[in-house]
């Protein structure tokens, strides 16, 4: 049995149903990555896992509970998220952003072990970001910025890290450097590792695992290997293509056809 | 610049202690305590700061010790305990609100009590205690409305100003309907409770007040750590195990009832919510809510507003609400500069 999966979920904000009895295992250990077209639900998906969005029926299960009964700092011991959307706090350094991470593992008279000390050194060494630490957070760049935020959920210490779309707005030698570091973290340190990710070529790469969703449906999941075809990119993204191995790892790569083939294919 | 300390015991107890924050609070405290002592000395009998300590102390002759314990202590301290109630209920508003326009000032708490208070006075030609009580309700009532029209699905900093500003619109416009249609002797008592004085106030305001603080006060400053977290957005936040929604509703409960029981003791003091945490914020120059700065500021603030407004203008000749009018209205106008342009409006 795995530590989280969704049962049977239905997810929606307000009255707008974005998937209906989902269910979704993630396999211990694994680089599972979500990938779909706009709109499919992945984000939503990885709220609802994250205790971010509370099923309206079904339930999310982690280590065998229902992860909206269990007290919310355990959980986040377990658990951590890295969203799309954070706010670094006006003139907050490095090192202090980073040591909010430690949260879950303090209390009113804990607030600062040789522990803490100690898992914030080693998360902002993980990331790079340990030269950095006396910096103010606004002055970093985006790059710079989305591993000190992965530094901050490290200091969580969680065997379970989710993260959401985080190589977005980065360009793509930061994108390269973001997706190493959580493979890094993945097979070095074995935590399981979930992320969202747009980039279909990307998440072929470096997934261990990968979810095919569509209109809030699993279409396919398995290995990149074995489930990534041209078949597949055409029923979850509408895009005729060939796939081809690529040529440095040997994964799937996805290569849309040319836009007169394309052409052909939609007249006739 | 590294000011946070780790005090730390052999049972692997810890406390982190903000070197900085807490020499912030030890100076305003000092200052506070000063200013108080000139405050308690100033008046138609002076009396030397060296005779206040004596008599507060218990070593003063007994017609000081009748001035100073029954006429001017109770003042002082209602002073000291509504300027730490809006401070800590100013901070606490800008910090879930994440904005400094965010404040009980903006929000039209303060009318609201004020709507209160008249509605006791024109309508009802209420007692001092009916008024206080008006006054609470309408903080309250008002509070609550704000809650559930901003604050219901999450709070996105200028809506809530928004709606606040919509909020002290209706109310001023209450107010001025009562105050036209109330008599001279009500329209004058009205105006000046709506100033927000200090004079007169006796050990009858202090108790309720103080029971309030000592109640609340340690309550937030519990929830201070989670405050804190809240910084970084509600999705950080809950991901590091904060119970957003519950610490915001007790946060913000708190808030409104400490302004709310500030403003029924003295009336709406201006500004004094608004500018308290944000003159705190820059001496600690930590991020953060500031809290126990912010407090200690707003005290000192006022007693200093007080003391400041006696010696200008004379005995009970100005109310403090003025004094703190004019200088907050000042800063007010310099916070908008700044805001703008840092490009936040």
């Amino acid at each position: 049995m795995n530590r989280l999966s969704a049962e049977n979920v239905t997810l929606a904000y307000d009255q707008r149903v974005i998937a209906e009895e989902l269910s979704v295992e993630i396999p211990d250990n694994s680089f599972t990555v979500i990938v779909g077209p706009n709109a499919c639900g992945k984000s939503t998906l990885l709220r609802a896992l994250s205790r971010m969005l509370k099923p309206s029926q079904g339930r999310v299960l982690l280590d065998g509970q229902v992860i909206q009964s269990m007290p919310a700092k355990k959980v986040a011991r377990t658990l951590g998220l890295l969203p799309q959307s954070s706010i670094a706090p006006d003139g907050i350094t490095v090192a202090d952003l980073v040591g909010r991470g430690r949260y879950p593992h303090q209390g009113i008279l804990r607030q600062w072990s040789t522990e803490d000390e100690r898992v914030v050194q080693e998360s902002m060494r993980q990331t790079g970001v340990a030269e950095l630490a006396e910096r103010y957070v606004d002055e970093l760049s985006g790059g710079q910025r989305q591993r000190v935020w992965i530094a901050m959920a490290l200091a969580q210490q969680t065997p379970l890290l989710l993260l959401d779309e985080p190589t977005t707005y980065l360009d793509i030698q930061h994108q390269i450097d973001v997706l190493d570091l959580c493979a890094e973290l993945h097979e070095e340190q074995g935590r399981t590792l979930v992320a969202v990710l747009h980039d279909l070529n990307h998440a072929a790469r470096y997934a261990t695992h990968l979810i095919a969703l569509k209109g809030g449906e699993v279409i396919a999941e398995g290995a990149p290997n074995d489930i990534v075809t041209a078949e597949l990119v055409e029923e979850v993204f509408g895009l005729r293509c060939q796939i081809i191995d690529d040529p440095e790892t040997g994964t799937p790569l996805v290569v849309p056809a040319a836009r007169k083939a394309r052409a052909v294919k939609t007249s006739a | 610049m590294k000011t946070n300390r780790a005090v730390r015991t052999p049972g692997g107890l810890s406390v982190r202690l903000d070197v900085r924050a807490l020499t912030v609070v030890l100076l305003l405290l000092l200052a506070a305590f000063a200013a108080s002592v000139l405050l308690i000395g100033t008046g138609d009998f002076p009396i030397s700061a060296g005779d206040v300590v004596k008599t507060l102390l218990g070593n003063g002759d007994p017609g000081q010790e009748f001035i100073v314990n029954e006429l001017r202590l109770p003042r002082v301290l209602v002073a000291l305990l509504v300027g730490a109630s809006l401070g800590l209920g100013g901070a606490l508003f800008q910090a879930v609100s994440g904005n400094p326009l965010g404040s009980p000032d903006i929000l039209g708490l303060g009318q609201g009590a004020t709507a209160g208070a008249l509605t006791m006075i024109v309508l009802f030609s209420g007692s001092a205690n009916q008024v206080t009580i008006g006054a609470l309700v309408g903080g309250l009532v008002t509070g609550l409305a704000i809650y559930l029209l901003a604050w219901k699905q999450g709070v996105h900093g200028y809506r809530l100003v928004l709606v606040g500003i919509g909020m002290s619109a209706i109310l001023t416009a209450v107010n001025g309907y009562l105050l036209t249609v109330s008599d001279i002797v009500d329209a004058a008592r009205s105006v000046v409770w709506m100033t927000g004085s200090l004079s007169g106030r006796d050990w009858a305001q202090v108790w309720p007040l103080l029971a309030l603080c000592t109640v609340l006060v340690p309550l937030v400053l519990a929830n201070a750590r989670g405050l804190r977290m809240m910084e970084m957005g509600d999705d950080v936040s809950n991901a590091l195990g904060v119970r957003v929604e519950r610490v915001r509703a007790l946060l913000m409960i708190s808030a409104v009832l400490l302004t709310a029981a500030a403003t029924a003791a003295a009336g709406p003091v201006s500004f004094v919510a608004l500018t308290a945490p944000q003159l705190a914020r820059r001496l600690t120059r930590s991020p953060g809510p500031n809290l126990l700065p912010s407090l200690c500021m707003g005290a000192a603030l006022l007693v200093v507003a007080d003391w400041a407004s006696q010696r200008l203008f004379g005995a009970d000749q100005m109310p403090v609400g003025v004094v703190t009018g004019v200088v907050g209205g000042a800063y007010l106008l310099w916070l908008l500069v700044t805001e703008r342009r840092a490009g936040r409006i």
